[in-house]
């Protein structure tokens, strides 16, 4: 009984045990991305450039077709240049970051739906943005599970320098510490992962599985080390809960994987240990000292 | 270093002049959309001095200790630091994420980054040179509590802690004392009471006049132009005092093009 529930489709089917993988790879790099996303008040941002992928996948489409190196050169590149091109503007100009990001995501976004619509049809807009895990090709299934690889020694090597850049980032300066480099490799980091995703849960669901679990595990964890452990985690059971009830209920794997990532949230929310619902409006009576 | 001078709008301002700098400003220019938080500013502070930057909200107080750091780009002159590698600094409070999960004992940990950086291990005498800063600032014992549950006077100790850690020869501090209660001021100030008989340099941005007169030996007194340097007790005469209020308040006026 259980077996049918939870090992015979992978089992049976070639294509269930390669999107296994895949999931595994996104949920692993997810956690951490999403953890310092939301400690460096980057959540929307993330959100943001993965739209702004779009017209960079499309002009790669375009020109080489269905081709999955050309559409993820162009799609990083497109990530890049909003991500660098917002910084740059509210750095020169009086715009602050959050509405250059904005402004440049739109034209971005509305640039790629022009495209797509020249030469493709909607199916493959939803491809982007929403991916095809179930049909993954082996070569994407290397590129997502090298960039996760790449992404967590890239990780390791950044971790302290990334922590106290968010905590305090004119201390870290005035020690020589290189904040702003390790800011830029994580900027670098999510526009690689989100384009990896592309081929997996597709851009828009992948910023899912980065955000719900690091914004649950930070209910739960008081450590940063701790809630990036727990929202990988999350990320994990959140992908394969999705994964099977995508294959037993005839349901589309992304937007289910994201929505068992938003029931993790949702629990946090109510039931956190640190400062959720229940805790705010039931603190129990006061103690002595 | 008792020396003096008062400044006339867009000439050079000369500090007093150290044999042994620990900080040599020469002719130092920063501004914000080409208007001058500090202008044309020259001086140095000796090495194992004591100095108190004042001057009203927006005097270019903060300004000054960031570029000497060097978070600002300057828009003229130099800035001599003689030991970049000693230097430590407490950005404002409301600089940091208060709010970050954090516990005191890493935060106070960081004061060693000079000598781990990015990839080194605490060696023994560190952790124990951090339990040591700890006990100083009075907050033995609080090595797990999360950051987010301290009292703003209680982080400003933690900082203070960090700096211990650091065992910096300069030590540059932005406003150390705000919404910090009496006794923690009292605690924190013996702390820098006891780098001065150590003979680390420091250079501290304060808002009372009276706690200056009391504690500092030497005064910077700034209003976007700087007014005096030298003396504590000279520089803060009432016609200083009244120059200060009145530089400070006319930066809004559209300004010529500065030919100094």
């Amino acid at each position: 009984m259980l077996a049918d529930l939870f090992l015979t489709p992978f089992i049976d089917f070639a294509f269930m045990r390669r999107a296994l993988v895949a999931v595994i790879a996104v949920s692993l790099v997810a956690g951490p991305l999403g953890v310092f996303l939301q400690l460096r008040r980057m959540s929307l941002m993330g959100d943001a450039l993965a739209h702004a992928i779009l017209p960079g996948v499309a002009i790669g489409f375009f020109l080489f077709g269905l081709d999955l190196w050309a559409m993820s050169v162009g799609g990083l590149v497109a990530c890049l240049a909003v991500a660098l091109l917002s910084g740059a503007i509210a750095r020169l100009t009086a715009l602050k970051e959050d509405t250059s990001l904005a402004a440049l995501y739109l034209v971005s976004l509305a640039s790629g739906v022009l495209i797509v619509s020249l030469r493709g049809n909607t199916r493959d807009l939803l491809h982007i943005l929403f991916g095809s895990l179930l049909s993954i090709a082996g070569d994407a299934l290397v590129l997502v599970v090298a960039v996760a690889i790449l992404s967590l020694i890239v990780f390791a090597v950044i971790y302290r320098t990334l922590v106290v850049e968010c905590f305090d980032p004119m201390f870290l300066r005035a020690v020589g510490g290189r904040g702003a480099a390790a800011h830029m490799a994580f900027l670098v980091l999510i526009a690689i992962n989100l384009v990896a995703a592309i081929q997996a849960l597709g851009t828009l669901m992948a910023v899912g599985l980065m955000i719900l679990p690091a914004a649950a595990a930070r209910f739960w964890a008081g450590s940063v080390a701790g809630m990036i452990a727990l929202a990988s985690s999350l990320a994990l059971v959140a992908g394969l809960a999705g994964l099977l009830g995508s294959y037993h209920l005839d349901l589309p794997p992304g937007p289910a994987i994201v929505l068992m990532a938003g029931l993790a949230y949702l629990v946090s929310v109510i039931f956190g240990r640190f400062g959720g619902l229940a805790r705010r409006l039931f603190p129990g009576a006061h103690l002595q000292h | 270093m008792d020396h003096i001078q008062a400044h006339e709008h867009g000439v050079h301002f000369h500090g007093p002049e150290s044999a042994d700098p620990a900080i040599r400003l020469d002719n130092v220019t920063v501004a914000y959309q080409r208007h001058p938080a500090i202008h044309h500013l020259g001086g140095s502070f000796a090495k194992g001095s004591l100095t108190a930057l004042v001057g009203p909200n927006g005097a270019g107080k903060s300004t000054l200790l960031k570029a000497i750091v060097g978070l600002l780009p300057l828009s003229g002159g130099h800035i001599g630091v003689a030991a970049r590698d000693k230097l430590a600094f407490l950005p404002q409070v409301t600089d940091v994420d208060r709010s970050f999960p954090m516990s005191v004992r890493e935060v106070v940990d960081l004061g060693h980054w000079r000598k781990i950086g990015a990839f080194g291990r605490l060696s023994k005498e560190m952790r124990e040179a951090s339990s040591a800063a700890l006990r100083q600032v009075g907050l033995a014992g609080f090595d797990a509590r999360p950051i987010a549950s301290l009292s703003v006077g209680q982080f400003q100790r933690v900082l203070f802690a960090r700096l211990i850690a650091a065992d910096a020869s300069l030590i540059l501090l932005d406003e150390p004392f705000n919404a910090v209660d009496q006794r923690t001021i009292a605690d924190l100030m013996a702390l820098i009471e006891s780098w001065h008989h150590e003979e680390r340099t420091v250079v501290a941005a304060l808002h009372d006049l009276d706690f200056v007169r009391r504690h500092f030996p030497h005064c910077l007194l700034l209003a976007r132009e700087p007014v005096a340097w030298g003396d504590s007790r000279a520089v803060l005469t009432p016609e200083n005092l009244a120059k200060a209020r009145f530089a400070a308040e006319g930066w809004t006026a559209p300004a010529e093009i500065c030919a100094a």
